[in-house]
């Protein structure tokens, strides 16, 4: 017999002990999978997918491959970095791709796309698509060369800049949504990326203003929601409930209405402004604009967020034992430095949670800034939804959500490194 | 204007009521000496943390005015009583080291950087924590916080230190060490200390004297072994230590003596406490370590009061033999016999046996009875 002899438990019918337990467990683990498959699948799809469709789309370019194959074959050989014209045959193939791209309608579509790079481009592809047929006829019949005959109907054809913008966008996978997302440009001949003058940048200055402006709100909640917080941990619990309560009461109305009765209060000929008109305070010339400006998103995104941020506020300062304050004072603190000393410290994992909360809501706000934002108030979310609605730049929309996201993330990670994220406390 | 009193703190008269309804204090008088270790001792709710409060200045009387060092203390704020508190909960400060928390009481006061290392480094070696310094009070023990609580209620040399129940969430053991190592502090430096506990063996324990606090009145201040032996009315009886408690009426005084017939029928003799007139209603108490038992009455000698008892239980503890009786119409007549000789025929006796069960007039005392229960 061996001198260490190993135990194995049995169940009473003989079975190894460990066996058993370990199926016993697997078998819950399963039913508790089961029991979160429906909201697994409904994030999955609702959340996961659409980001990585989004990440997708941030960078694919199919569409010059799939409108005009021919010429993107043709071009392969053609050196982008030089001043010469590409051959004969890629001017016939682009002939040929743009009569069937035009009879799929698919010519304009494409002008648009690259239009977004290079401008001009639209009315080129809209007017060659239109007038192709009628080329090709005619180069057929004289036995012209499409080179001289395209370059003949328009002068663009004979850039070597437009071909360039081809050959570019002949990749299917491709950077330039997120040049243009961070305003920079890669120069067509050279390839280098460079930023755009600082006139003609967009996106930048909107990320910065999204971003002064959502810690201008997470700012004002704090201001607001501090004494608030602090206020109502300190009632008995019954009256604190009742005024939680309260602090939440906005939640059950709807958002829309929130923000329209904000531009009912606020606008020119709104109540506070007829008001202090009324009491003379302002001159009818006078009244003030308070809404479709940068003030009117401040004051309606702060009201709105205001909740967020009283509520693990709150719940940090509930679990703050009274007798924190009174060793202070007792130890011969004046009241008010017992505070900072000592009980501010301490809701420090309520502010974090709240700041962080109010500030990446309000980063990707979209609405409220929409409805009551005017040309200055608007954020980086309001442009991200023009390209989906209205510019149909989606590649754009999608890169611009990406460093978004990215901000976000960034956000996050500085967070967890510098006060750590397991001291957010919600309750 | 009256003579400033000639006690290191008193409570004159004082009320307390938070709601304005409800006396949690009522006129609660009391004098404390310079370098007492004086303990309030009173069930849950009985206002003894109310008192504290007030005499460190987070609650003000309703009535009434309490004095420290002569002066009165109505209108100076807390802050600027000098007076050490320690609290159930440590509340050492999470955010701060401990190095940190002893120094916010110095540096408050705008001492030295020097003084207040030197200080700090005293007070660590006052509770053998030398070496924690630099930790957060999460990272000690429950002992070692307490220990770190004491010390910054200490370091500025207050006048008089409070503890509201310091080691009620201590284990029994750390309790015990703990309740030597604050009497020992107590010792050392000579501090007046009022101690809140509703630890009867701690109070017992620490204390050069004892309040026992209910429903927000005095019931009796006494040294612990007076509070023992003498206890002044039927609530500290019951209260501290065990006892058994037998109801009836008083039939006949004498001096200092009565006589009481029990609500059972038995007649026996008591001390006569408070003064009880005949026909007034009492309530008898007898520690079970003065009850005497034997097989028959007779040889219970030195025994003025002997009833028949029937055991129901008994219990041998090591140290001492506890047995339980159906007595004088009452289950759990309680009689605790030390483990010596002479208690030999207990050690054999029977469940369900009937014994002689006695004790002498001065052992018991008759207690008035607010009412007849
Ligand atoms: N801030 C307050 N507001 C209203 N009532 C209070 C307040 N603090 C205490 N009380 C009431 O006063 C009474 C005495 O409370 P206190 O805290 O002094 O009791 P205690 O003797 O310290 O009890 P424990 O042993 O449980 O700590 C209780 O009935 C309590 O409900
Ligand atoms: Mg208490």
């Amino acid at each position: 017999m061996s001198s260490t002899t190993t135990f194995q438990l049995l169940t009473a019918d003989g079975r190894a002990l460990k066996a058993v337990l370990k199926k016993h467990k697997a078998r819950r683990k399963r039913k508790a999978f089961l029991l979160v498959t429906p909201l697994l699948a409904f994030v999955i799809v609702g959340f996961c997918l659409p980001i990585l469709d989004m990440l997708r789309r941030s960078t694919n370019n199919h569409i010059v491959e799939k409108t005009l194959p021919r010429t993107v074959l043709a071009l392969k050989e053609w050196d982008a970095g030089g001043t010469t014209l590409p051959n004969e045959p890629a001017f016939a193939s682009l002939a040929q791709d743009l009569v069937i791209a035009q009879h799929h309608r698919r010519a304009t579509q494409l002008g648009q796309r690259l239009n977004y790079e290079f401008s001009g481009l639209a009315s080129l592809f809209r007017r060659s698509g239109r007038h192709m047929e009628e080329l090709v006829n005619e180069v057929r019949s004289t036995r012209g060369s499409y080179k001289e005959t395209l370059i003949a109907f328009d002068a663009r054809w004979g850039e070597t800049d437009s071909w360039r913008v081809l050959k570019r966008f002949s990749d299917t996978l491709v950077a330039d949504y997120y040049w243009a997302a961070l305003d920079m440009r890669r120069d067509l001949r050279s390839n280098e990326v460079s930023l755009r003058p600082s006139k003609e940048r967009i996106y930048l200055r909107l990320f910065g203003r999204t971003v002064v402006i959502s810690l201008g709100i997470t700012l004002a909640t704090l201001l607001l929601g501090f004494p608030l917080a602090l206020w109502i941990a300190r009632l008995p619990s019954g009256q604190g409930n009742l005024l939680l309560v309260m602090v939440l009461l906005p939640f059950w109305t709807s958002l829309l209405v929130r923000t329209t009765s904000w531009i009912v209060l606020l606008q020119q000929q709104g109540v506070i402004n007829d008001l202090l008109v009324a009491v003379g305070i302002l001159s009818e010339e006078g009244r003030l604009r308070m809404i479709y400006n940068t003030t009117g998103t401040v004051i309606a995104m702060t009201h709105i967020l205001l909740p967020f941020m009283v509520l693990p506020l709150y719940s940090v300062m509930k679990t703050i034992s009274p007798s924190y304050m009174r060793a202070a004072v007792s130890l011969g603190a004046h009241p008010i430095s017992a505070f900072w000393k000592v009980y501010f410290p301490s809701t420090v994992p309520g502010i974090g949670a709240g700041a962080i909360m109010v500030f990446i809501l309000s980063i990707g706000y979209y609405i409220t800034p929409e409805l009551v934002g005017g040309r200055t108030g608007v954020f980086i979310s309001n442009r991200i939804a023009y390209h989906i609605s209205s510019s149909l730049n989606w590649g754009l929309a999608a890169a611009l959500g990406v460093a978004l996201l990215g901000f976000v993330i960034a956000i996050y990670w500085l967070y967890d490194k510098i006060v750590g994220i397991d001291n957010i406390r919600l309750g | 204007m009256s003579s400033p009193s000639p006690h290191f703190v008193s409570f004159e008269h004082v009320q307390k009521s938070y709601d304005g309804e409800t006396l949690v204090v009522e006129d609660f008088d009391l004098a404390i000496e310079r370098g007492e270790f004086l303990t309030l001792l009173g069930p849950s709710g009985s206002g003894k943390t109310t008192c504290l409060l007030m005499l460190a200045g987070f609650e003000t009387p309703s009535a009434g005015q309490i004095r420290l060092d002569g002066k009165v203390l109505d209108n100076i704020p807390p802050h600027q009583r000098d007076i050490g508190l320690v609290f159930q909960n440590y509340a050492l400060f999470p955010h701060m080291t401990v190095a940190e928390n002893l120094a916010f009481p110095l540096k408050v006061r705008k001492l030295d950087k020097a003084t207040i290392a030197q200080k700090v480094g005293d007070a660590l070696a006052m509770v053998r924590l030398q070496g924690f310094e630099h930790r957060r009070p999460g990272q000690l023990s429950g002992g070692q916080q307490q220990r770190v609580a004491v010390a910054r209620a200490l370091i500025f040399d207050p006048k008089i230190l409070l503890m509201d129940e310091p080691l009620s969430a201590l284990d029994k053991n750390l309790r015990d060490q703990m309740q030597i190592e604050i009497r020992e502090l107590h010792r050392t430096l000579g501090i007046t200390v009022v101690y809140v506990t509703h630890d009867q063996s701690e109070a017992m324990t620490m204390s050069s004297r004892i309040v026992v606090f209910d429903e927000g009145t005095v019931q009796q201040v006494a040294v612990p072994s007076e509070l023992y032996e003498k206890p002044q009315n039927a609530f500290v009886a019951q209260f501290v230590g065990e006892n058994n408690c037998l109801q009836g009426t008083v039939e006949r005084t004498q001096g200092k003596t009565c006589s009481v017939r029990l609500t059972s029928g038995e007649n026996i003799e008591a001390e006569n406490v408070d003064n009880n007139a005949k026909g007034k209603h009492v309530l008898v108490s007898l520690r079970p370590e003065r009850v005497r038992l034997a097989a028959n009455s007779a040889d219970l000698k030195h025994c003025q009061n002997k009833v028949q008892g029937k055991l129901q239980e008994k219990i041998f503890l090591g140290d001492h033999m506890r047995a339980r009786f159906f007595a004088c119409d009452k289950e759990g007549f309680v009689v605790n016999l030390p483990n010596k000789e002479g208690i030999e025929h207990v050690k054999v006796a029977k469940e369900g046996q009937d014994m002689a069960i006695g004790w002498r007039t001065e052992d018991c005392r008759a207690l008035g009875l607010p009412k007849p229960a």
